[in-house]
């Protein structure tokens, strides 16, 4: 394994259950994410990304396979024996106790002297700019206070790895950005390797310097926001990040012949045959009918959403896209319903997927 | 048809029914308290406001001997009982995937269901071969016996509280370095004290006015203060007898008053 890796699981696996009711929670997820980066399991409610991190914690023991911390095999060590804290999606702090003792609870717990925790717990309220709500009770405060307590509770014993499960998503919209940022801001700060869990894809993209996507138990893709985004893997991955269009297409020599045999170039190395081929809305360029596009089409639906507007349309061959149209391209307003356009693709953002 | 909401308070009659059973309820007790303050010594004849009543009970050297063996018995037996309702309540709570729990559930809380008589013949037996067999004739007979009985009333409100309890905060303690023992020093008990102040309220209150099983196993002169009242209204009837009945009264209403604050509080 490379020297720089945090947390390392191999061959993971959790099964619930025993006989024909054993639920498979994870299936053998390898996984290594690097010391110092912000790595996001993304994937439906289900897909087994809460387990992953509970493992990681050390409140689920896997039914096969290792965690390693820094390169040591945790797999057996019990939560409080682990550098690794947990940042809760219902926050889970201690109702009776207050704020600051709330956040000096890990630091207490180790036996840290009272000046050092004092100290801690100053700097880590310091950073949730919560100061001077150290004497508060948790239930006191909002949400959005709660949140922070529970990140800074989390930060003051110096973790080596954070876990954040789901954190934000009890947070209303304007609040949840504001988090997201301060999130990103306290990682590079804290140079701390942070692994949060969520099913906001958009969450995942912003966030994240590496993403793993998840389904079923199974860990999909692992790749930076771009790599994910631009060439997921397969169908699902395309699917649940961002919105793409999905084309059924016959690949052979580079090339991909969608319905009404047109083809469109694909890259060579492509898989062969039977295929679905992704292309995502804003790759889709609507032209004027006399451009020259190799493709046409007819507008069914133009809907407009400030920046842009999601154009509907049919090609000539029967396919239904869906494109982008960027309000500020010149021309102005996107073409209105049953109009003739040309179509084309931007070059090289054509996928074809494995399945 | 019936377009309004059916509501038990709409049927006819029901008004004079929730009166009769309040009255049933509270109307013996108010004589009780009224007669306590009667200058007569009649129970049934009112002769006029005194507190002459309670120094009398006061003055009894007796009604004191057996106040104090009830407070003793009710205490000790009430903090065992809450100690063991406790274990218990963690021990059913908090293990996971254990078989037969509502087969434990029921053996705990046994003494509620059994006739209580049959509890006492029971420890009336039991306890006579262990005199034969040790000579001793100590309080301990009565306090375990009232220990074991308690134990339901003491368990049912903290396994409630545990119950209610979010598991996510023993494993936040745990995620912060808390050994199990400290996650339960420092955050399971103190959640829990509500529960436990309550179950030990009830416990003390049920073995202090307990009758049946104290008057099988008690052995001579270990009178408690309601088998000594039950013998001092056979022999004749006392008015200082309805004294100390209004002070049982009170000292239950500030208990149970205190539970229900206590139970209240942060829910």
């Amino acid at each position: 394994m490379a020297q720089d890796d945090a947390i390392e699981a191999r061959s993971s696996r959790k099964v619930y259950g025993t006989g024909p009711e054993a639920v498979v929670a994870l299936d053998d997820v390898s996984i290594a994410i690097r010391k110092g980066e912000f790595f996001t399991l993304l994937g439906p409610s289900g897909c087994g990304k809460t387990t992953l991190l509970r493992m990681i914690a050390g409140f689920e023991t896997p039914t096969a396979g290792q965690i390693l911390l820094n390169g040591r095999d945790i797999t057996d060590a019990p939560p409080n024996l682990r550098p690794v804290n947990t940042v809760f999606q219902s926050y889970a702090l201690f109702p009776h106790l207050s704020v600051r003792r709330n956040v000096g609870f890990g630091l207490q717990m180790l036996g840290r002297p009272a000046s050092e925790i004092d100290q801690k717990v100053e700097r880590a309220l310091a950073m949730v700019r919560l100061g001077e709500m150290a004497d508060r009770k948790p239930t006191q405060l909002s949400g959005g206070q709660q949140q922070r307590v529970a990140l800074a509770r989390a930060l003051a014993p110096s973790p080596e790895v954070l876990l954040l499960d789901e954190p934000l998503s009890a947070l209303d919209l304007k609040l949840r950005k504001e988090m997201q940022s301060e999130l990103k801001r306290l990682q590079h700060e804290l140079g701390i390797t942070f692994i949060f869990v969520t099913h906001d894809q958009e969450e995942a993209l912003t966030m994240s310097d590496r993403i793993g996507v998840m389904s079923a138990g199974r860990l999909l893709q692992v790749g930076s926001p771009r790599e994910i985004y631009n060439h997921p893997v397969n169908r699902f991955v395309a699917d649940f990040i961002g919105e793409t269009n999905f084309l059924p297409a016959e690949v052979s020599g580079g090339v991909a012949t969608i319905a009404g045999g047109i083809a469109i170039p694909v890259d060579a190395g492509s898989p062969e045959g039977a295929h679905t081929i992704a292309i995502r809305p804003e790759h889709v360029r609507i032209l004027p009918q006399d451009a020259g596009a190799a493709m046409r089409g007819t507008i069914a639906e133009t809907t407009y959403f400030g920046t842009d507007s999601h154009v509907r349309l049919r090609l000539d061959g029967g396919a239904d896209l869906v494109a982008r149209y960027q309000s500020d391209t010149a021309g102005g307003e996107a073409p209105p319903t049953g109009a003739e356009v040309g179509v084309s693709f931007t070059p090289g953002a054509v996928q074809v997927l494995e399945d | 048809m019936a377009r309004r909401d059916f509501s038990a308070s709409r049927i006819p009659g029901f008004a004079t029914v929730a009166v009769l059973v309040f009255a049933a309820l509270y109307l013996p007790i108010m004589m009780l308290v009224i007669y306590s303050f009667n200058s007569g010594d009649s129970i049934a004849i009112w002769e006029g406001f005194s507190f002459k009543w309670y120094p009398v009970a006061w003055n009894n050297e007796q009604v004191r001997e057996v106040t104090f063996r009830s407070l003793t018995i009710a205490t000790v037996a009430s903090v065992i009982a809450t100690t063991v309702a406790t274990m218990a309540a963690l021990g059913t709570t908090r293990r996971r995937g254990t078989k037969g729990q509502t087969f434990i559930y029921v053996m705990i809380n046994q003494p509620l269901m059994v006739p209580e008589i049959v509890t006492a013949v029971a420890l009336l037996i039991f306890f006579a071969s262990i005199k034969v067999a040790t000579g001793y004739q100590g309080l301990g007979y009565l306090i375990t016996a009232h220990a074991a009985f308690c134990i339901p009333f003491a368990y049912l409100p903290i396994r409630a509280r545990l119950e209610g309890m979010d598991r996510t905060l023993e494993i936040a303690a745990a995620d912060l370095y808390a050994t199990p023992w400290q996650a339960f020093r420092h955050v399971t008990l103190p959640l829990l004290m509500p529960g436990i102040a309550a179950g030990l309220m009830l416990a003390f209150v049920t073995s202090l006015d307990d009758v049946v099983i104290t008057l099988f196993v008690k052995s001579a002169g270990q009178d408690t203060l309601p088998t000594y009242m039950l013998a001092q209204i056979r022999r004749s009837v006392s008015a200082e007898v309805n004294a100390i009945s209004t002070l049982l009264l009170l000292l239950t209403v500030i208990l149970l008053t205190a539970f229900f604050l206590l139970t209240r509080k942060r829910d």
